[in-house]
C-alpha cells in the first residue's frame, strides 16, 4: 500500500468516525448521569431526517441543522419525561424511541415527499461545504506532511471538527467543572447528590439535554453533510455502534474518540476490502462488519479488561419519604 | 406515597392496559389527522383488511403466530427479571437450524422434518441467547447490551452464511435451496379453503402449544417458581439455594429457543428457502406484545392477535388509502411500547386515587392524603 492509500483509508475513517463520536459523546452524557440511552439511534435517524426535511424545504444547511437538533432534543425529552419523572423502564424507553424514529421518519418522508420515504437531493447551499483549512492548498506540494494536512486534516465538514472539538470539551466539562462532578456524581450515587441539596432530576434533565443535541448533529451529519437529502434508515445501526464504542470506552470521552477511529477504521476497512484477501485467506467482509460487536462483547465479558458503568445507570431515582 | 393503594387485580390487568393503549391509538389517529387523511375510516379499513373475509384472517394469523413465538421469548426472560432485546438475532438464526433440517428431510414427510426442524431450530436459537445468558451469569456483561450485539452479530453471520454456504451455485437471488414439499409445513389452505391465498400454517399449532407450555412452565413448575423468584428478588433467592447463574443460562435459552420457533413459520412454513432478513422486526414486536400481553400467556396471544391484525390490515391500508403507508403500523407499536412500557407511571398513580375514593374504608385515607398534599 502507498502513502495515497493509506491516506484515502485514514480520510475515509475520518469521515466514518465522525457520527459515531457525536452519538457515543451524546450517550457519554446521559449515561453518565445515570441514564442507560439505547435510543441513541431513533435520535439521529430523527434528527437526520429533520435536518434533510427542512433543509431540502428551505434551502439552507443551517436552518436544516438547527431543525435536526431541535427535534433530536424533543425526542430526547420524551424519552426523559418517561425514564426520569415518570420513573418508567429506561431501556424500553429507548427502545420505543427507537421503533417511533423509524416508523415516523419512513411514514411522515413518503407523505410529505412522496419518494418512497426519501426527502428530496438538496440544492447547493442546503447541503454543508468540505472546510479546506489555512494553507492546505500551497503546502500539499510539501512531502508527506503535506498530503498528511492536506487530505486528512483540511477538508472535512465542519460538523467534524465540531466533533472532535467535543471530545476536549467534554473532558474538561466532565473532571474540570462542577457540572461535570455533579453529573458523574447523579451517576454513581444519586442519594449523595440528593442529600447535597441538588436536585437529582434537574442534573439528569440536563445531562439529557446535551445528549440530545448532540445526537442531533449526529443524525444531521448523515442526511445534509456526508449524504445529500435523507434515506430511509440512514443510520442503519450506527448508534448501536455508538453505544457498543461507549462501553468499549468505559464511558470516558477520549478513549471514545480512540474507540469511535477504531471503529470507524474497520468501517472503512470493510468497504475497502470487498473480496480483498490478506495472507491467501479471503476475509469475508461480514466478519468486519460484525467486529465491533464481537470486541465489545469480549470486552463487556471482561476476557481484556473490564467495562463497569455507572452504578446507579437504569434506576430511576426515587426520594425517600 | 406509602398510603397508596394498589391497583385491583382486574384494573391492573386489563383496566391500565386497555388505558395505554387507547392513548397509543389516540396519538397515532391524530397522526393521521395530521396527514389529512380520516382515522376513523383508517380504523375501519385494517378492521375489514385483518378480520373481514378469510384470506386476510388468514394473514392476521401468520403474523400473530410469530408475534406469539417472540412475545412469549421476552415475557419467559422478564419473569427471570432478564430483558432479552434479541428476539431477532434468535429468530434470525434459527433459520439455519430449520432450513438444514427441512433441507435433509425434504424427501421425506413432514411429520418427521417438522419435528426434527423445530428441536434444531430451538437449539440454534436457544444457543444464541445462551451465550449472552452465559456472559450475564459467569461474566456480568449485561444481557441487555450483549443481545443487541449479538442482533449484529446475527445478522452479518446470515448473509454470510447464506451468500457464501447455503446459496446453491444456480441461483443468482442470496437465498438457500429451495425445500421440496415433503420439508415444508402444511398451510391451513390444504384443509380450509376459507383462508385463500394465505400463508397461515401449522406452525399456528405449536405456537398454541408454546402458549400452554410456558403457563405451566411458569405458574405450575418448581422451574418456573425459581424464575420468578429470581426475577422479584435475585438476593432472596440466592438465600433459598437457587443457583441464579444457571437459572439465567436456562432461562435464556429457553427464550431463545421459542424465539428460534419464528423460523418454522417463515422458512418451513412461507418462504420455503432461506432468505435474508426473513424475521423482519419480529423480534422487536415481541417486546410489545409481551408488556401489552402483562407476560402472561392469555395475554401475549391476545397482544399478538392484535398486532397481527395492524400488521395485516396496515399491508391494506396502503391499498385503500394511498396517504398512509404500512410504516405507521411502525409508529402504533412504538406508541404501544412508549404507553405500556415506559410511560406507565403516567396513569396508574391516577387510578390508584380513583379506586381509592370508590372503596368506603379507603376514601377517608385518600382524602387524608391529598389534603396532607395540597397543604404541604
Amino acid at each position: 500500500m502507498d502513502l495515497a492509500t493509506i491516506l484515502s483509508i485514514l480520510d475515509a475513517t475520518i469521515r466514518l468516525s465522525t457520527p459515531l463520536l457525536l452519538a457515543c459523546l451524546a450517550g457519554l452524557y446521559s449515561e453518565r448521569a445515570g441514564i442507560f440511552d439505547i435510543g441513541l439511534e431513533g435520535k439521529m435517524l430523527a434528527a437526520a431526517f429533520a435536518a434533510g426535511a427542512v433543509a431540502a424545504v428551505s434551502g439552507s444547511a443551517w436552518l436544516g441543522l438547527l431543525a435536526g437538533m431541535a427535534v433530536s432534543l424533543s425526542t430526547t425529552l420524551l424519552q426523559g419525561a418517561a425514564a426520569i419523572t415518570l420513573k418508567g423502564n429506561q431501556l424500553i424507553a429507548g427502545v420505543a424511541i427507537n421503533m417511533l424514529a423509524a416508523g415516523m421518519t419512513t411514514f411522515l418522508g413518503q407523505t410529505w415527499f412522496s419518494q418512497g420515504g426519501r426527502t428530496p437531493p438538496l440544492a447547493p447551499g442546503g447541503r454543508f461545504e468540505p472546510i479546506t483549512l489555512p494553507f492546505a492548498n500551497e503546502l500539499a506540494g510539501v512531502p508527506i506532511i503535506g498530503p498528511i494536512y492536506y487530505e486528512l486534516i483540511s477538508g472535512h465538514y465542519i460538523l467534524v471538527y465540531i466533533a472532535f472539538l467535543m471530545v476536549a470539551v467534554t473532558a474538561f466539562v466532565l473532571y474540570r467543572t462542577r457540572f461535570g462532578l455533579r453529573l458523574r456524581a447523579v451517576g454513581e450515587n444519586p442519594k449523595a447528590v440528593d442529600t447535597a441539596g441538588i436536585s437529582v432530576v434537574k442534573q439528569r434533565y440536563q445531562a439529557i439535554i446535551i445528549t440530545g443535541l448532540l445526537c442531533g448533529l449526529a443524525g444531521a451529519y448523515f442526511s445534509i453533510a456526508q449524504g445529500s437529502g435523507f434515506g430511509n434508515n440512514m443510520t442503519a445501526g450506527k448508534g448501536y455502534i455508538a453505544l457498543a464504542a461507549l462501553i468499549f470506552a468505559k464511558w470516558k470521552p477520549v478513549p471514545a474518540m480512540f474507540t469511535c477511529l477504531l471503529f470507524g477504521f474497520l468501517d472503512a476497512l470493510q468497504i475497502r476490502l470487498q473480496g480483498a484477501s490478506l495472507a491467501g485467506i479471503e476475509i469475508p467482509v461480514q466478519a468486519i462488519q460484525a467486529l465491533p460487536y464481537v470486541l465489545t462483547v469480549v470486552l463487556l465479558a471482561g476476557f481484556i479488561g473490564k467495562a463497569v458503568g455507572p452504578k446507579a445507570g437504569g434506576v430511576p431515582y426515587t426520594k425517600e419519604r | 406515597m406509602s398510603a397508596r393503594r394498589p391497583l385491583p387485580r382486574w384494573a391492573d390487568i386489563a383496566l391500565l392496559p386497555a388505558i395505554n393503549l387507547a392513548m397509543a391509538f389516540l396519538v397515532s389517529g391524530l397522526v393521521v389527522l395530521m396527514v389529512g387523511e380520516n382515522p376513523l375510516h383508517a380504523i375501519q379499513v385494517i378492521l375489514y383488511g385483518a378480520f373481514g373475509y378469510g384470506e386476510g384472517l388468514g394473514y392476521t394469523l401468520y403474523y400473530a403466530t410469530n408475534f406469539i413465538f417472540t412475545g412469549l421469548a421476552v415475557a419467559v426472560a422478564a419473569h427471570a427479571g432478564l430483558f432479552n432485546i434479541g428476539g431477532d438475532g434468535q429468530a434470525y438464526v434459527a433459520g439455519l437450524g430449520a432450513v438444514v433440517v427441512a433441507l435433509a428431510l425434504d424427501q421425506t414427510h413432514w411429520l418427521l422434518a417438522m419435528p426434527l426442524a423445530v428441536i434444531a431450530a430451538g437449539a440454534v436459537g436457544g444457543f444464541w441467547a445462551f451465550i449472552p445468558g452465559w456472559l450475564q451469569a459467569k461474566r456480568g456483561s449485561h444481557v441487555v447490551i450483549t443481545t443487541i450485539m449479538f442482533n449484529f452479530i446475527a445478522a452479518a453471520l446470515m448473509v454470510y452464511m447464506v451468500n457464501r454456504v447455503l446459496k446453491p451455485a444456480t441461483t443468482m437471488a442470496p437465498e438457500s435451496a429451495t425445500i421440496a414439499v415433503g420439508g415444508r409445513v402444511p398451510q391451513l389452505r390444504q384443509f380450509f379453503s376459507f383462508f385463500g391465498y394465505s400463508p397461515v400454517n401449522l406452525s399456528i399449532v405449536i405456537a398454541i402449544l408454546a402458549l400452554i407450555g410456558v403457563y405451566i412452565l411458569v405458574w405450575h413448575t418448581k422451574f418456573g417458581y425459581a424464575m420468578r423468584v429470581l426475577g422479584a428478588n435475585p438476593t432472596a433467592s440466592r438465600y433459598a439455594g437457587i443457583s441464579n447463574s444457571k437459572m439465567i443460562m436456562i432461562t435464556m435459552t429457553i427464550s431463545g429457543a421459542l424465539a428460534g420457533m419464528v423460523a418454522i413459520n417463515e422458512v418451513m412454513g412461507v418462504q420455503n428457502r432461506l432468505v435474508l432478513d426473513y424475521v423482519a422486526g419480529a423480534g422487536f414486536v415481541g417486546i410489545a406484545v409481551a408488556l401489552m400481553g402483562r407476560n402472561h400467556p392469555i395475554g401475549i396471544m391476545l397482544a399478538a392477535l392484535l398486532f397481527g391484525a395492524l400488521y395485516q390490515g396496515g399491508q391494506e391500508l396502503q391499498f385503500v388509502i394511498p396517504g398512509i403507508t404500512r410504516e405507521m403500523i411502525v409508529v402504533i407499536q412504538a406508541l404501544v411500547i412508549l404507553f405500556t412500557g415506559a410511560m406507565e407511571g403516567l396513569f396508574r398513580p391516577s387510578l390508584e386515587r380513583a379506586f381509592m375514593l370508590f372503596s368506603p374504608e379507603q376514601k377517608t385515607e385518600a382524602i387524608a392524603v391529598s389534603t396532607a398534599k395540597s397543604e404541604s
